[in-house]
C-alpha cells in the first residue's frame, strides 16, 4: 500500500484558529462572571482593584507583549532559513514568559502575605464584593498563567525542533501555530490588565 | 468506478501495517476505525445506564419501602444521566456516524487530522474511566443529578469533583471533534462537491460541529470553577463569599442547552438520508433542511434560560427567552415538513432503517411539542421539576436522538461491517420496544401534569398506578432493546454478506464495496450533481 502523504498548510491553520476560538469563549465564560460580579459590587471591585500592584501589571504587559513580537521575528527568520537568528529569537521569547512567570509569581506571594486569598481568614473579614473580585482575579490569572506555562512548553518543543530542522524555510506551520497560540495568551493578557489592575 | 479494481484492496477491516488485532485497533488513525470503536464503546456505556434505568424504575414499583436506599437512589440517576448524557447522547452521532461516513460523504481519504482524530477517542475514553473511578473514589458516587447545580455540588461530600473533571475531559473531545470536522469540510471536499452539493448529513454535522465548539467551552470553564470552589473556595458561587448560584445556572445553561442539539441535529441529519435513499425521490427543500440546521445552531444557542423560569430572573428575561424559545421550534419544523414531503407520492420501499426513521419522526414530533409547551410561563411553573420534564426530554433524546442513531445504524450498518442482519428480528425488536416506549413516558408525562415532582425517592400512593404503568413499559422497552443488539451482534458474526448497495441509496458510501477500503476511494471522484439524484427522476 503506497503511503499518503497528505499535508494541508492552511488546514491546519484553520484547525489552529478554530481551537483558538473555544480558547477564548473558555476565557469568555470567566469575563460573563467578571462583567456580571462588577455590575453587582463597583465599589467593591474598586477596593479589590486598588490593593493590586499596577505597576507590575504594567511591566508585565510590556513584557508579554515584546515576547509576542520575538515569536513573530523568529518565524519572519525562519522565513527566510536563517535558523540561529530564529533560534535566538525563540530563546528570548522564552526567557520574557519565564520573566512574566516570575514578575507573577511575585505579586501572587504578595497576596499571600496579606492575607487575600481564597478561604484566608483575614480575607474573610472583607465585604463579600472583595472576596469574589480575588476569587475572580487568582482563577483568571491563574488559569492565564497556566496558559503561559502551556505555551512556554511548546516554544521550548518549537526551539528544539528548529534545532533538528523538523521546522525549516518550507515547513514552518507548526511553529507559524505555536506563534497564535501565544499571541492568543498575549490578547487575554491585555484583557486582564485594565479588568483588574486598573479598575481602582 | 470499476468494481474489480476496488476489490483488489483490503477492506478497512483487515490489518495490513505492523500492528496486528486489538493493538492495530488502539493505534489507528483510519476514520472509520475510530468509528467503530467508537461504536463499541457507546454501546457498552448505552447498556450500562439502561440498566441502571430499568433499577430507578423498580424502585418506583413501591410506593415507600425500597430496594435501596435514598443517597444509592440519588447516586443512580446521576449516574444513568450522566453516562447516557456525556457518553452517549452528546457524542453519539457525531463520533460514530460523523466519524466514519463524513469523509465519505465528500468524498475524502480520511478526516483532516487523523492523528487528533484518535487523540479524541482517547479523551473521550480516559473521560469515561474518570467517571466510573468517581464512583468508588472519594466521599462516593456524586448524588448531584447530571447537572451539579451549585451550591449543592459545592457542598455535597460526594465524589463531585472527579465526576466533574470526566466531564471536563469528555468535552475537550468533543471539541476536538468539532474541530476536525470543521476542517475537513471546508478543506477536503472531492473535486466538483461544492457546499450545495453536500449530502444532508455533512450540514447537519457542520453545524453541530460549530455548536461544539462554540459551547463546549463555556460548561469546560464552568465546571473548572466548581474544582476550584469545592478545593479553594473561591466564592464565585458561594452566596456567602458574595458570590451567586444563579449564575452557575446561567452558565451551565449557556453550555447544556446548545448541547440538546448537538445530540438532535446530526441524528436530524441521519434521517435527512434515510428518508430520500427509502422513498426513492430527491429530499424536498434541500436548502430549507441546510439552512434550518444552520438556524436550529444559532437560535438554539440563545434559549439556555428556559430551564431557569423558576429560578428568580427577570420578568423581562423570562419572557424573551419564551419568546426565543417558540421561535426554535419553526426550524425543526421546517424539517418535519420536508422529510414528509419527501415521502409524498416517494415509491416507498419499507425497510427497517426508514421504520426506525418514521419512529424518529413520531417521538420526535412528541418531544418537540410538549417542548413547546414547557416554553409557555404559565404551564411551565406547574410543569416545572416534574416528571412531564423527564418524560419530554426523554421523548427528544430517546426518542429523536436515540432511534435516530438506531435508524443510521440500521441504515449504515451493512456498509461498515459488510454483513446484513435480520429483518424480521429487526421488526420483531421494535414493536416492544415502540410500546414499551410510550408507556414509559408518556406514562411519565402524565405523571408530571399530575404533580410528580422529579428525581423523588417516594412517591404518593396518588401516583402509585402510573408508576406501575411506566415501569411494565421499562421491561418491554428494555426487551426491545437487547433484541435489537442481540440482533446486530447476530448479524455482525453470523450474518450473511451484504452487497455494496442493499438500500438502493445513491450518495458516495454506496459506490464503494462493503466494507469499503483502506482509503475508501481507488481514486477520489469528481462530483457532478446534488446528493440525491435518482435514475427515474434523472431522465
Amino acid at each position: 500500500m503506497s503511503e499518503h502523504v497528505h499535508r494541508d498548510d492552511f488546514g491546519a491553520r484553520l484547525g489552529m484558529w478554530l481551537f483558538l476560538v473555544t480558547e477564548i469563549v473558555l476565557f469568555g465564560g470567566l469575563f460573563i462572571g467578571y462583567s456580571y460580579m462588577r455590575y453587582k459590587y463597583p465599589i467593591e471591585f474598586h477596593h479589590g482593584g486598588a490593593e493590586l500592584n499596577a505597576t507590575l501589571g504594567v511591566i508585565n504587559t510590556v513584557v508579554l507583549l515584546t515576547s509576542s513580537l520575538t515569536v513573530v521575528l523568529a518565524i519572519v527568520a525562519i522565513q527566510r532559513a536563517e535558523k540561529k537568528r530564529a533560534m535566538a529569537f525563540l530563546g528570548t521569547t522564552l526567557a520574557l514568559g519565564l520573566t512574566f512567570l516570575v514578575i507573577k509569581s511575585f505579586e501572587w506571594a504578595a497576596k499571600f502575605h496579606h492575607g487575600l486569598y481564597p478561604n484566608a481568614p483575614h480575607l474573610a473579614t472583607l465585604p463579600p464584593g472583595e472576596q469574589v473580585f480575588f476569587g475572580l482575579y487568582f482563577t483568571m490569572t491563574g488559569l492565564h498563567g497556566l496558559h503561559v506555562i502551556v505555551g512556554l512548553t511548546i516554544l521550548t518543543v518549537m526551539l528544539w525542533w528548529v534545532a533538528t530542522d523538523r521546522v525549516r524555510q518550507d515547513r514552518y506551520i507548526h511553529l507559524e501555530n505555536s506563534g497564535l497560540y501565544w499571541h492568543l495568551v498575549d490578547v487575554i493578557w491585555i484583557f486582564l490588565l485594565p479588568l483588574f489592575y486598573l479598575a481602582a | 468506478m470499476t468494481t474489480h479494481a476496488a476489490t483488489a484492496q483490503p477492506s478497512y477491516l483487515v490489518d495490513t501495517g505492523k500492528r496486528k488485532g486489538l493493538l492495530a485497533w488502539l493505534t489507528t488513525t483510519d476514520h472509520k476505525r475510530i468509528g467503530v470503536l467508537y461504536l463499541f464503546s457507546m454501546i457498552s456505556f448505552f447498556l450500562v445506564a439502561m440498566g441502571v434505568g430499568f433499577v430507578m424504575r423498580l424502585v418506583q414499583l413501591t410506593t415507600f419501602q425500597k430496594l435501596i436506599t435514598a443517597q444509592t437512589y440519588n447516586a443512580l440517576f446521576t449516574l444513568h444521566g450522566v453516562i447516557m448524557i456525556f457518553l452517549f447522547v452528546i457524542p453519539g452521532l457525531p463520533a460514530v456516524f460523523g466519524n466514519f461516513f463524513l469523509p465519505i460523504l465528500i468524498g475524502a481519504k480520511d478526516v483532516a487530522f487523523p492523528r487528533l482524530n484518535l487523540t479524541s477517542w482517547y479523551f473521550f475514553m480516559a473521560g469515561a474511566i474518570l467517571a466510573v473511578l468517581s464512583l468508588f473514589t472519594g466521599g462516593g458516587a456524586p448524588d448531584t443529578g447530571w447537572s451539579f447545580y451549585a451550591p449543592f455540588s459545592l457542598k455535597t461530600g460526594t465524589n463531585v469533583s472527579l465526576a466533574v473533571f470526566a466531564a471536563f475531559v469528555l468535552g475537550f473531545s468533543s471539541m476536538l471533534t468539532g474541530i476536525n470536522f470543521i476542517t475537513t469540510i471546508h478543506r477536503l471536499r472531492a473535486p466538483g462537491m461544492k457546499w450545495f452539493r453536500m449530502p444532508l448529513m455533512c450540514w447537519a454535522l457542520y453545524s453541530t460541529s460549530w455548536i461544539q465548539l462554540l459551547a463546549t467551552p463555556i460548561v469546560a470553564i464552568t465546571l473548572v470553577l466548581v474544582i476550584l470552589e469545592r478545593f479553594f473556595g473561591i466564592g464565585i458561587f458561594d452566596p456567602a463569599k458574595g458570590g451567586d448560584p444563579l449564575l452557575y445556572q446561567h452558565l451551565f445553561w449557556i453550555y447544556s442547552h446548545p448541547a440538546v442539539y448537538i445530540m438532535i441535529l446530526p441524528a436530524m441529519g441521519a434521517i435527512t438520508e434515510i428518508i430520500p435513499t427509502f422513498a426513492k425521490r430527491t429530499i424536498f427543500g434541500y436548502k430549507a433542511i441546510a439552512f434550518s440546521s444552520m438556524a436550529i445552531a444559532g437560535v438554539g444557542s440563545l434559549v439556555w434560560a428556559h430551564h431557569m423560569f423558576t429560578s428568580g430572573m427577570s420578568n423581562l428575561a423570562i419572557m424573551l427567552f419564551s419568546l426565543l424559545t417558540m421561535i426554535v421550534a419553526v426550524p425543526s419544523a421546517i424539517k418535519v415538513f420536508n422529510w414528509v414531503g419527501t415521502l409524498y407520492k416517494g415509491s416507498i420501499d419499507f425497510q427497517p432503517p426508514l421504520l426506525f426513521a418514521l419512529t424518529f419522526i413520531f417521538l420526535f414530533a412528541i418531544g418537540g411539542l410538549t417542548g413547546v409547551m414547557q416554553g409557555a410561563l404559565a404551564i411551565n411553573v406547574h410543569i416545572h421539576d416534574t416528571y412531564f420534564i423527564v418524560g419530554h426530554f426523554h421523548y427528544v433524546m430517546f426518542g429523536g436522538t436515540g432511534m435516530g442513531f438506531f435508524a443510521a445504524l440500521l441504515y449504515w450498518f451493512p456498509k461498515m461491517f459488510g454483513k446484513m442482519y435480520s429483518k424480521k428480528a429487526i421488526y420483531a425488536s421494535w414493536f416492544p420496544m415502540f410500546i414499551g416506549f410510550n408507556l414509559l413516558y408518556f406514562g411519565m408525562l402524565i405523571l408530571g401534569m399530575m404533580g410528580m415532582p422529579r428525581r423523588y425517592y417516594v412517591h404518593l400512593p396518588q401516583f402509585h398506578t402510573m408508576h406501575v404503568v411506566a415501569t411494565v413499559g421499562s421491561w418491554l422497552l428494555v426487551l426491545g432493546l437487547l433484541m435489537f443488539f442481540g440482533a446486530l451482534l447476530y448479524a455482525l458474526f453470523k450474518g450473511p454478506k451484504a452487497e455494496d448497495n442493499p438500500w438502493g441509496g445513491v450518495t458516495l458510501e454506496w459506490t464503494l464495496t462493503s466494507p469499503p477500503i483502506q482509503e475508501n476511494f481507488e481514486t477520489i471522484p469528481t462530483i457532478t450533481h446534488g446528493p440525491y439524484q435518482f435514475e427515474q427522476e434523472s431522465q
